[in-house]
């Protein structure tokens, strides 16, 4: 998994030596391996991590690397996976804990909640947990029922957990690098339809590890803002292109990299420019991700605002069969719509959301 | 005779297969475990004798903490009243470097291995969540949620393990708890692993107001233990040395590398769950009555006498020591634990976030305003507690 494979799409700009085009799941692959060989105390544990390398290979060949006292496949109890870890980061150990899916980390979460979060809390900072727990989350890979949940609100409002999602293969290295180091246990939510994209990287000189809290601007633009993060960042750069092309917008698109410490400043600064934000999001929009976010824009950026920020965001519904997520998922459609409807008139343009079209 | 034996069809076993354990070495024994009346001898000379002065002790403890609900001292107070055998020779089986891991009801088991009373109580006087260091002592926070805590100990246990140290873990439930998810993965982990913790099980009869026949079916908590490939003990809880030696033994193999064990010590939870608690409820005098017959105090107290070492000596020495302790422990409960506000935004990241430094320094503001309020002419609060 370390060694890409033949490339198929070579990027266009001729490549330093050594950068060739990486998978997501193969720069996690290669995060976590170098976790293992730089710091003895890091432990991998997980449902299938070991022998097969996990159900999206972003363990494999670790063990066989490190034997399987560093990546060890634990008996299929996710309370269990957790509540171990706790105890082994305890003891001085970093264990980076693997959930198969989104939705089998709930079996986990009153561990989660109950003391991954609060340990240094309830301790005066005796106890730190330094832990990971990586989540692979979002749909749009044509997942059954309980594969494609967008679980971070429940992140978000826990207190004391540090929630990351890495949207590019090079933020996939460095932000799992910085989790793994983190002295603070660390939500790492993975979006599993970005596991097979691909940018150029020399895995062999790695990016650094990544702070927390620091934005990403992937593309500057002063008519509007998108915020987003995770699965949705390709989709909002590809709203971004359209919006250019068929309306002259030049939209913005921040992609957050990590959702608990929020990065306000970043957000705030280029609001404050643009005078106009959406937020773009899978998870459902009802006291969702979107819903704190666009608050805090609204406190930091009232009087530069033209007009209300506007959420587009999967539906308030459980997460939909695969042969009918393309409706539930935003799409670039979606995106421009809300955009469109960012008051550009003075008059409101009412929204779908059970308003009537004008 | 089914229809399959009738055609004379007999499949061969499943390829492969063949028991995985021999469940006979892992029954409990068939009676509780029990050491006092049966002429048996301490297995260290004077260790009956200073059981007998910790029960003492622990027995004030329990009689001074729940008194301390009633002066508004304590928020809270889960009596281990009737659990001293259990809660003392926990802590006593345990060697240094060991770990203990305890719930709410174990706080004399805390106490015991050494951790200053009043930070032990601190969770239940409310004025922080965990008062000790846990490195200290080699003590887990006091765990709240049920069984919550029982991963924690195997997934310690299995760190010092990879880590090639002799040290072991000792986790505490009650009989309620063994409902719960966690206990079950917790064993199952232990047992895959052969972690080096013992599981002890505190069976008081009660979780609450439901009794053990509504938690579980099985011929007793400590049977589930062959289910997980690990040997099960049962022993009267009430017993000191008893559960001392079960103790002292599970954690000796553990530590040895001969894996984990439950224990189920058979004990009563003689007040109620805790001083909010109505017991009379759910359960009768008369058989409160019969279990302070059995009382672990007494049994032990009756089988020194019975060998001639109960001497009014021992006796006032014990006394003298649990009254110095409650007295000590009275008195600095009396003082007013001043918390303080500020701290509350310490500890929740190891880098308070750029939120949390913005809501830190609001509070300060709040707290500074208060305080001027307070010291200027004709403010302040009135009299405090301490005055009225
Ligand atoms: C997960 C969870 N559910 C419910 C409670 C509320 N609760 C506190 S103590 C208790 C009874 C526990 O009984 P048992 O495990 O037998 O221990 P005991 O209190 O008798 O020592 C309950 C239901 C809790 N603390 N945690």
């Amino acid at each position: 998994m370390t060694a890409a494979p033949a490339s198929r799409t070579s990027p266009d700009a001729p490549a330093p030596a050594g950068t060739r085009p990486v998978t997501m799941a193969q720069a996690l692959n290669r995060a976590l391996r170098d976790a293992l060989a730089a710091d003895p105390a890091v432990h991998i544990l997980g449902e299938d991590v070991g022998t097969l390398g996990g159900v999206f290979r972003i363990t494999d060949g670790l063990a066989a690397e490190f034997g399987d006292r560093r990546c060890t496949d634990t008996p299929l109890a996710e309370a269990g996976i957790l509540g171990t870890a706790v105890g082994m980061a305890m003891y001085g150990l970093r264990p980076v804990v693997e959930m198969q899916f989104d939705a089998f980390a709930y079996p986990a979460f009153e561990q989660l909640v109950s003391h991954v979060s609060r340990m240094r809390n309830r301790t005066s900072g005796a106890l730190p947990l330094p832990l990971t727990v990586r989540i692979p989350y979002g749909g749009g890979i044509g997942g059954v029922e309980h594969h494609s949940d967008s679980s971070e609100a429940y992140y978000m409002a826990t207190p004391g957990l540090h929630v990351v999602t890495p949207a590019t293969v090079a933020d996939a290295y460095g932000l799992l690098r910085r989790a793994i180091a983190s002295d603070d246990p660390v939500v790492f939510l993975e979006p599993k339809r970005l596991y097979w994209s691909k940018a150029p990287l020399d895995l062999d000189q790695p990016p650094a590890a990544l702070p927390f809290g620091r934005a990403a601007v992937p593309r500057t633009g002063t008519s509007a803002t998108l915020i987003t993060y995770g699965p949705s960042l390709p989709v909002c750069l590809e709203a971004a292109e359209a919006a250019r092309a068929t309306e002259g917008w030049e939209l913005e698109v921040i992609d957050l990299r990590t959702l608990v410490p929020f990065d306000d400043d970043t957000v705030c600064d280029s609001v404050r420019r643009t005078g106009r934000a959406v937020v773009v999001h899978e998870a459902t929009g009802f006291a969702g991700p979107g819903a704190e976010i666009a608050a805090r824009v609204t406190e930091g950026c009232f009087h530069y605002l033209q007009a209300p920020v506007l959420r587009v965001t999967g539906f308030d519904i459980p997460y939909p069969p695969p042969m009918l997520e393309g409706h539930h998922l935003p799409g670039v459609d979606r995106i421009l719509d809300a955009v469109a409807r960012l008051q550009w008139e003075a008059d409101w343009i009412p929204g779908t959301e059970g308003r009537p079209h004008a | 005779m089914t229809v399959l034996e009738h055609t004379g069809y007999r499949p061969a076993p499943p390829p492969g297969w063949q028991p995985r354990t021999d469940p006979a070495p892992l029954l409990p024994e068939p009676e509780p475990y029990r050491l006092l009346g049966t002429g048996a001898e301490p297995a260290t000379p004077g260790l009956w004798r200073e059981l007998y002065r910790r029960l003492v002790l622990g027995r004030r403890y329990n009689e001074q903490a729940t008194a301390l609900t009633r002066q508004g001292r304590l928020a809270v107070y889960p009596s281990s009243a009737g659990q001293e055998a259990c809660q003392t020779a926990a802590a006593l089986a345990l060697r240094p470097d060991d770990w203990l891991f305890p719930s709410y009801r174990d706080t004399l088991a805390v106490v015991a291995r050494g951790v200053d009373p009043v930070q032990a109580l601190s969770l239940l006087r409310g004025d922080r969540h965990s008062g000790y260091d846990p490195h200290r002592h080699r003590v887990a926070p006091l765990c709240t949620p049920l069984a919550t805590q029982l991963p924690h100990a195997v997934g310690l246990a299995h760190a010092a393990r990879l880590c090639g140290d002799e040290v072991a873990a000792l986790a505490l439930v009650g009989d309620g708890g063994t409902s719960e998810g966690d206990f079950h993965e917790a064993l199952n982990f232990a047992a895959v692993w052969q972690a080096p913790v013992v599981f002890l099980v505190q069976n008081n009869g009660f979780a609450i107001s439901v009794p053990l026949a509504k938690q579980t079916a099985a011929p007793s908590i400590a049977h589930k233990a062959v289910g997980y490939g690990m040997p099960g003990r049962l022993v009267d809880g009430n017993d000191a040395p008893a559960v001392h030696q079960v103790l002292t033994e599970a954690l000796d193999r553990a530590r040895s590398g001969g894996g984990p064990a439950l224990i189920e010590a058979l004990t009563y939870r003689l007040d109620a769950h805790t001083n909010a608690d109505d017991a009379s409820r759910y359960r009768d005098e008369e058989e409160v009555a019969a279990w302070r017959g059995h009382d672990p105090l007494r049994l032990l107290e009756e089988e020194l006498r019975r060998r001639g070492e109960l001497t009014d000596e021992l006796v006032a020495e014990a006394r003298t020591a649990a009254e110095s302790f409650a007295a000590g422990l009275r008195e600095r409960m009396h003082a007013d634990p001043r918390p303080d506000a500020a701290s509350l935004f310490d500890h929740v990241y190891a880098e308070p976030t750029a939120q949390l430094r913005a809501q830190h320094s609001r509070l300060r503001a709040e707290l500074a305003a208060e305080a001027e309020a307070a010291s200027a002419p004709g403010g302040g609060t009135g009299p405090g507690r301490d005055a009225a």
